[in-house]
């Protein structure tokens, strides 16, 4: 099980998904992404996007500017 | 992806009628994002849409008769009277101060994202009618588009379950 990192700061919607989307194309199941990103609008784009993709979110916190998330994919 | 994401998985279909630099981004934005949820989507270009798909964009922007429009300036919002947006020069620089501010906030860029919408397979048709009408020929567009009419696009929208006009 591998850990990736995708670094979206200063990425604007609708990248920090299309780049996390590229990403976990190339995962293997059960790899998890960690992804972070300033784009606010993001919490609810990835909670969206892991819903409806069936990937997981394991995760999905901030540090102060910094949107921090965790997905799994399946 | 888990293979029995069809349940969940739906198709969209978009009409893109605008060429202008602001027109272009909702049907990429919305196109690319949801192929990236995958959806299955669909881009039909005609009429001024066509010229998102032209090999070397040049996207211009105008206030004219945008009334909505207010750029963030100098810490507030300012509109730009109409006679001032017809000046020579000034529709050019318009343009270039929107392409600005995009990539200050990090916007991608309408390059960036039809090359997006070409990775993430989306399938993208231009208008055959279109093309004749303004004496475009495919050469004039990128690579990986098909041509095909208004009854093209009918057959695609009654099967998606979101079809949208822009």
């Amino acid at each position: 099980m591998a850990v990736h990192e995708l670094n979206a700061e200063g990425l604007n919607c609708p990248l920090p998904i299309l780049k996390a989307k590229k990403m976990l194309k190339g995962l293997a199941a059960g790899d998890v992404l960690k992804i972070r990103s300033t784009d606010p609008g993001s919490v609810a784009d990835f909670s969206a996007f892991c819903t409806h993709t069936g990937n997981k979110l394991l995760s999905s916190s901030s540090e102060g500017d910094i949107y921090l998330f965790e997905i799994e994919r399946t | 992806m888990s293979d029995d994401s069809t349940d969940n998985a739906k198709s969209m279909s978009i009409i893109v009628t605008k060429g202008s630099l602001d027109w272009a981004y909702p049907p990429f934005i919305l196109g690319t994002t949801a192929a990236a949820m995958d959806m299955k989507v669909t881009m039909f270009f005609t009429f001024y849409g066509l010229a998102l798909l032209k090999k070397k964009l040049n996207l211009k922007f105008t206030t004219l008769g945008n009334p909505a429009m207010e750029m963030p300036m100098m810490g507030g919002h300012m509109a730009m009277p109409n006679l001032l947006s017809v000046m020579p020069g000034v529709g050019g620089a318009a343009g270039k101060m929107m392409k600005n501010l995009m990539k200050q906030k990090g916007v991608a860029s309408i390059e960036d994202l039809r090359e997006a919408s070409v990775d993430l397979e989306i399938r993208m048709i231009a208008c055959q009618m279109t093309l004749d009408l303004f004496e475009y020929t495919q050469d004039d567009m990128i690579d990986g588009i098909e041509l095909g009419g208004a009854a093209t696009y009918m057959e695609v929208a009654s099967k998606t379950d979101i079809n949208l006009f822009i």
